[in-house]
């Protein structure tokens, strides 16, 4: 399998260039020649998902209307996460610039930074930098405004469909796919709802160029991510790294020696004991089975002090609380999933009753409507499988 | 005749009459009036051509759109397993005992309610509150009383 040594990156941050540069080189490429860079470069969405960056941008640049979205989706909502607000905080431009690109590649005129509502504290310093960027705009001769639209606490609206029915004045109750965003996202209009990390990762490829960010990381998953590192860590932070790192490598340089399971992307990832340490990698080839694991860059880091009980009960009260409760896997299964590791853990129920939890989390897997339902499984499985004495004992 | 005046209809002139102006116009009235009480949400419903329970609807699907009073400060304490790790519930039973009310109380003086809420993006500097829209990062008990007691005096 494909690996990586653990090799730290600095783009994200990196203040050795402007935006406006950065902009000004991209406005003299055609849309296909950016389109065609960012496919090359193999960016795929750094929120958690992972669809193709290049190939979002040529579907909406595809379709055929006079109004057209892009929204930065910055309702970072994952457990374990902070890399958005930090991001936002110290390079907002850069996620401007990127929306600025997208704006230009599929035709839009209007985008908006759709913030959650915990972070409504960088709004001053955002409407600072979006002034200094529209000013840009006015340079560039070129036609889009960006509007900050303030989300109400709900981690389902993360969800790119329930964010767009939340600005459309909705419960955030994600929608059937197909159609997809691009073709009929808000208003009905084509829209692109890229994650913060990703709109920078455009910037940075249009200035180092898509064989250099392919050269990062490995097949499948180029590039490089940032990761939100906490838990028992001496090193709790945010830190770029090249894709492809296993975790056996992460947990030599963050762990604190006594590191008993990793979990990866946070409540909706998976849970990693100590023995697959060696065999794991953090990417996206493979999809959501196997060793290889993608991520929104949730990195919590459990000790043997832990009990993966507590865990998993934080995790399943987080699930049960922030279901939107639209169809009945998600809605009834979070609950009952919650009820039946505290009946087990009182011993009104056998130990045997886990398997036909695990069979519930299988379901909702395969039946619940949007992600969140469907990854509720992710670490229920990995934690129960993994950690099964503990959830009786 | 003298035109009516309203936190509701100051929002609804502000954002406009549209329904996708609804968590903006929902965000300002609770900003003003503190909380959005059941003739709030009707006044919302009638001034924007929206049905009453579909304004109700989206209002109760947010965490942080208040239906119930609440006091002038809120405190919202992280209880996700990163900022627990940290101690979290430390801070928790501080705020209680300080405060002398439960999670999900306000203080008989109206300056603050206590919530907790989930992961609020400050896991590498847990434990972690909001206050507002302020947050308050690497706590411990005595920082945390000091914090509130500044609010006090505001």
């Amino acid at each position: 399998m494909a690996k990586q040594k653990l090799k730290r990156v600095d783009l994200i941050f990196s203040q050795d260039c402007s935006c406006r540069d950065i902009l000004a080189a991209a406005f003299s490429k055609s849309k296909e020649e950016i389109i065609q860079m960012l496919i090359d470069s193999g960016l795929k969405g750094r929120g958690g998902a992972g669809f193709p960056t290049g190939l979002k941008w040529k579907m909406a640049a595809e379709e055929n209307s006079n109004r057209k979205y892009v929204i930065c989706n910055a309702d970072e909502g994952e457990p374990g996460t902070f890399k958005d607000r930090e991001i936002l905080d110290r390079v907002a431009l850069k996620v401007l610039g990127g929306m600025a690109l997208c704006a230009y590649v599929i035709g839009a005129r209007e985008g908006f930074i759709y913030l959650r509502h915990e972070y409504r504290f960088l709004i001053p310093k955002l409407e600072k930098m979006m002034e200094t960027f529209h000013k840009w705009m006015d340079e560039f001769d070129l036609d889009f405004r960006v509007k900050l639209f303030m989300g109400s606490g709900a981690y389902v609206c993360g969800e790119e469909t329930s964010l767009i029915e939340s600005m459309e004045g909705k419960r955030g109750e994600p929608r059937n796919k197909p159609p997809y965003p691009t073709n009929n996202g808000y208003l009905g209009k084509p829209t692109v709802v890229n994650n913060v990390e990703t709109l920078v990762y455009t910037m940075m490829i249009v200035r180092i160029g898509a064989d250099e960010f392919k050269n990062m990381g490995i097949e499948g998953s180029s590039g490089s991510k940032l990761f939100s590192v906490s838990g028992d860590t001496p090193k709790a932070g945010i830190y770029e790294i090249e894709m492809g790192m296993t975790l056996e490598d992460f947990v030599k340089e963050f762990g604190d020696g006594d590191t008993k399971a990793v979990q990866v992307g946070g409540a909706s990832g998976f849970c990693v004991p100590r023995k697959r340490f060696k065999e794991t990698t953090i990417g996206y080839q493979g999809g959501l089975k196997g060793f290889s694991l993608p991520t929104g860059g949730s990195m919590m880091i459990f000790n043997s002090s832990r009990s993966m009980y507590n865990v998993l009960h934080n995790y399943l009260e987080f699930f049960e609380e922030e279901s939107c409760g639209q169809c009945t896997p998600c809605r009834v299964g979070c609950q009952q999933l919650l009820k039946g590791i505290e009946a087990i853990k009182r011993g009104e129920k056998s130990h045997k009753y886990l398997n036909d939890l695990l069979r519930l989390a299988e379901t909702m897997k395969l039946t619940a409507k949007c992600g969140l339902g469907q990854s509720v499984g992710n670490s229920f499985s990995s934690i129960v499988e993994n950690f099964r004495e503990e959830m009786i004992y | 005749m003298r035109k009516r005046e309203s936190a509701v209809i100051t929002a609804v002139e502000k954002y406009g009459k549209e329904r996708k102006n609804l968590l903006p116009v929902l965000q300002e009235v609770k900003q003003v009036k503190n909380y959005l009480s059941r003739s709030d949400i009707s006044e919302i419903a009638a001034e924007m051509g929206l049905s009453s329970a579909h304004v109700y609807g989206v209002a109760s699907f947010y965490h942080f759109l208040d239906l119930k009073v609440r006091g002038q400060n809120i405190i919202w304490v992280c209880k996700t397993i990163s900022c627990y790790m940290r101690g979290s519930n430390d801070i928790m039973l501080a705020l209680e005992d300080a405060l002398k009310i439960k999670v999900g109380e306000t203080t008989s003086d109206g300056k603050f309610t206590l919530l907790q809420t989930n992961c609020i993006g400050w896991c590498h500097k847990g434990p972690a509150i909001l206050i507002n829209d302020q947050p308050y990062t690497d706590l411990t008990p005595e920082k945390v009383i000091q914090i509130v007691d500044e609010y006090y005096k505001k």
